[in-house]
């Protein structure tokens, strides 16, 4: 799992039948201290997040068990909004 | 299996049912030498590891769900022991 803030959102009429209904944010991929790394990645969600939030997601074949029909085609889904990331004693 | 050593804590209340009662840790990459490599992971712990433990990560999802007995879980990156010695 990785740490990632959600910058915004991507809205999709046209796709593929297994992501109806499914939220998709644009997440910017952070490390421990919460400073960003690389570059946006577009992810699914499945907790609500909205933006600005911190949250942590999960990529390969468990991002497409992450949402409720497991025959998708996801490769990164957000699993959990953070509260608080806490480093050092 | 990777080593890694556990840097902090991540909390969480809104996730997946599945991630619930589990402690989710920052765990950093080392290499045989416990030097730090490579970016940080979150992952589930199942031994009760704390900072500064240095520890046995396995990132592979069949394993993962194999330990939390769930052939289901979305789950990859699992702290499954805490190294003592590495000789």
């Amino acid at each position: 799992m990785k740490l990632g803030k959600v910058i915004g959102n991507v809205v999709c009429t046209q796709k593929v039948d297994s992501f109806q209904d499914i939220k998709l944010l644009l997440v910017q991929p952070l490390n421990e201290e919460l400073e960003e790394i690389g570059d946006p990645v577009v992810a699914c969600d499945t907790v609500q997040a909205g933006i600005n939030d911190i949250v942590f997601y999960e990529g390969g074949r468990e991002a497409a068990l992450g949402l409720k029909n497991w025959f998708n085609p996801s490769d990164l889904t957000i699993m959990g909004i953070v509260d608080q990331v806490n480093i050092g004693e | 299996m990777i080593l890694g050593r556990v840097v902090g804590n991540v909390v969480s209340t809104i996730k997946l049912p599945v991630y619930q009662g589990y402690k989710i840790l920052v765990v950093q990459p080392v290499n045989d030498k416990e030097e730090p490599q490579g970016e940080s992971v979150l992952a589930l712990d199942t031994v009760q590891a704390g900072v500064g433990d240095t520890v046995l990560v396995i990132d592979e999802g069949n394993s993962s769900r194999l330990i939390m007995n769930n052939s289901t879980a979305p789950v990859r990156t699992m702290i499954v022991g805490i190294v003592d010695l590495i000789k």
